[in-house]
């Protein structure tokens, strides 16, 4: 396959830019209609009070703050995947980081509205911010929620400096090949790029210090996620491994949301000659890694609680192993690792249509892992005074989905309006070296040419 | 006349544009290379290289984490609440906030860097060619003097495929 090159990658890549067909339209009110449902549950959620949510005592966690963890998870797809495939210049990153970056802010959003309407008196939310407020009291900076407010905002700064950044040469192309109204649009976005070696200089050298930036701080964010939970003297919570078991199951769901929508940019946008099943092969890698590490995780913690045999985790293990949960976390079990080690594992079945397969059951699966930790422990706490249990109700049920179809439809208008690949990122190394240019070549390289 | 300019098919016409330049007296500072791609193969894709970034990004950390201390000390010792038995001033649960805005301070400082060192316009710098999009690559001097722009035209244009334009 020749490798496309100049104004063959303009082309191909501002086509959906420049070009409307009908699809658009109809993916935009398909997915549309469901965030409107959406829309509709909560405003019904508001004005008829949370009794007609499944949340009650004891259980007052369920839909939402699975949802909340769950795409504050998705978010660690791109991001932080990007930055370590830069940071270590992986040449096979290039039509993938982009992809990648939407996501993870998309899901910051989507992830953070939850709270939100998890929230009774969503209106008063502004309670959350630091700030002084009338009787002088701030809030508790010694909370968890606090640590969230602060962890999640820096890491949607970044993300959309992250993505935003490289993003401005792209916009310079648009800005030379756009007209009217569109070409003013994104001359402003271009912020005045001309493509000069300082501005390449200073681009690449800010990417990297934010690369390294957001590294950990995508880390801490799910950390500090997992801390709502284990902060808390609730059985199967209190735990030290829930911090990188959080971020593992985080970086798992990241590269399989990754996956899919890699899967459908290349189908529906045409992009094969840009997203190659060698791109799809080695995400497949990482997600079998994941998949391993995940069940690394999960056997420890299983293992650490039946060993230590205390009477209210034992409850709480009882229910999700052998009883009213135990159909939900076999299928976790059967999703998050026996479905991926199989397709990815075995190196026929690595194909793009493997990946897909294996992605969204690690989607489903990571979702149920997500209900599995907060609802089985809220309904089985210490005394069985205060036991309960939890059904979701409709407005619980399509406000999830509409959560979906916000990330699709997010998804679809992002494509429509920017290089969904980064253009210039793709032409780099598109203008090889002269012969007597190039350094001689060290023992390394040829021994690489060999191929060993 | 405001330039004279060249546009090159690749990397290494563009270089002997550059080295042509130069040997007609121009200097670095004076010459303009424009890409749709970084061009770090080649010599003349090294210029103004050097970058104070790093250091900006180090004070933004710093700048973060005074901000991050003083928060959480102003607004726990001005209104001292007795949270779990912890101290009112608590190291290990502040060292998150203090941590969040460290690298806050970090990531904008360096987004401002970039915006200020690379995007805000300079005085006299406008050459452009929407053919660089394209895939050419521009290499050009800027408000030349008028003695000088036949013999820049005739560097300009030795390198093979060049096109040599004037604004």
């Amino acid at each position: 396959m020749t490798h496309p090159t100049g104004s063959r990658i303009n082309n191909d890549l501002l086509r959906p830019l420049l070009l409307t067909s009908w699809r658009f339209y109809v993916l935009v009110a398909f997915f549309g209609a469901f965030v409107a449902a959406g829309l509709i549950a909560w405003l019904s959620q508001i004005f008829f009070g949370f009794g007609i949510s499944g949340l009650r005592w004891p259980v007052y966690w369920g839909f939402y703050v699975t949802n909340f963890v769950f795409w504050i998870g998705i978010s660690h797809a791109g991001t932080l995947i990007s930055a370590i495939l830069r940071l270590v210049n992986a040449g096979w990153r290039r039509p993938v980081t982009r992809c990648a970056e939407v996501i993870t802010v998309f899901a910051l959003l989507i992830g953070a509205m939850f709270p939100l309407i998890h929230l009774g008196r969503p209106w008063l939310a502004f309670w959350l911010f630091p700030y002084p407020s009338e009787r002088l009291i701030w809030p508790n900076f010694r909370s968890p929620l606090v640590w969230d407010f602060f962890a999640i905002n820096t890491y949607l700064t970044g993300s959309i400096l992250f993505l935003f950044l490289p993003m401005i040469p792209d916009f310079a192309v648009v800005r030379d090949r756009a007209t009217g109204l569109r070409r003013r649009v994104y001359r402003v976005l271009a912020l005045g790029w001309r493509g000069t070696p300082k501005q390449w200089h200073r681009l690449e050298t800010a990417m990297q210090i934010m690369a390294i930036a957001i590294i950990p701080v995508a880390v801490s964010v799910h950390t500090i996620v997992s801390f709502d939970f284990s902060m808390a003297p609730v059985p199967m919570w209190n735990t030290t491994i829930f911090g990188p078991y959080f971020v593992a199951g985080a970086i798992f769901s990241g590269i399989a949301g990754l996956l899919i929508a890699m899967a459908a940019l290349r189908k529906f946008l045409h992009l094969e000659e840009y997203l190659h099943p060698v791109h799809f092969e080695n995400l497949g890698k990482l997600l079998l890694v994941m998949a391993l590490l995940w069940g690394y995780f999960v056997f420890n913690e299983r293992l650490v609680t039946y060993y230590g045999n205390g009477p209210a985790e034992m409850a709480v293990f009882r229910q999700t192993q052998w009883q009213s949960f135990a159909p939900l976390h076999w299928t976790m079990v059967f999703l998050n690792f026996v479905l991926p080690l199989t397709l990815m594992g075995i190196r026929k079945f690595r194909t793009i249509a493997g990946c897909v397969i294996a992605s969204i059951g690690v989607i489903v699966g990571m979702w149920l892992e997500r209900f599995l930790i907060i609802v089985p422990a809220l309904g089985h706490k210490y005394l069985p005074y205060s036991y309960g249990t939890y059904r979701p109700e409709p407005v619980e049920i399509v406000i999830t989905i509409a959560s979906f179809a916000a990330m699709s439809l997010l998804y679809v208008l992002f494509a429509k309006f920017i290089p969904i690949i980064s253009i210039w990122e793709l032409k780099a190394g598109e203008h090889p070296p002269a012969p007597d240019l190039v350094p001689p070549a060290t023992e390394e390289h040829r021994l690489g040419d060999l191929r060993l | 006349m405001t330039a004279v300019y060249g546009l090159y098919p690749d990397g290494a016409s563009a270089q002997q544009a550059v080295n042509r330049l130069r040997a007609a007296g121009v200097l670095d500072r004076d010459i303009t290379v424009i890409s749709a791609q970084p061009m770090e193969d080649y010599e003349f894709g090294q210029m103004d290289k050097a970058t104070w970034m790093w250091w900006f990004a180090c004070l933004g950390g710093l700048i973060g984490l005074s901000a991050g201390l003083g928060l959480t000390w102003l607004t726990e010792t001005s209104w001292p609440m007795d949270v779990g038995g912890l101290p009112i001033y608590a190291w290990w649960p502040n060292t998150i906030i203090i941590f969040e805005m460290t690298m806050l301070g970090a990531i904008v400082a360096t987004t401002l860097t970039f915006v200020l060192s690379a995007l805000w316009p300079q005085r006299g710098r406008t050459l452009y060619d929407p053919e660089v999009t394209e895939g050419q690559i521009l290499v050009g001097v800027e408000h030349p003097v008028d003695e000088l722009v036949s013999e820049l035209e005739r560097a300009l244009s030795a390198p093979p495929g060049a096109r040599v334009k004037t604004r």
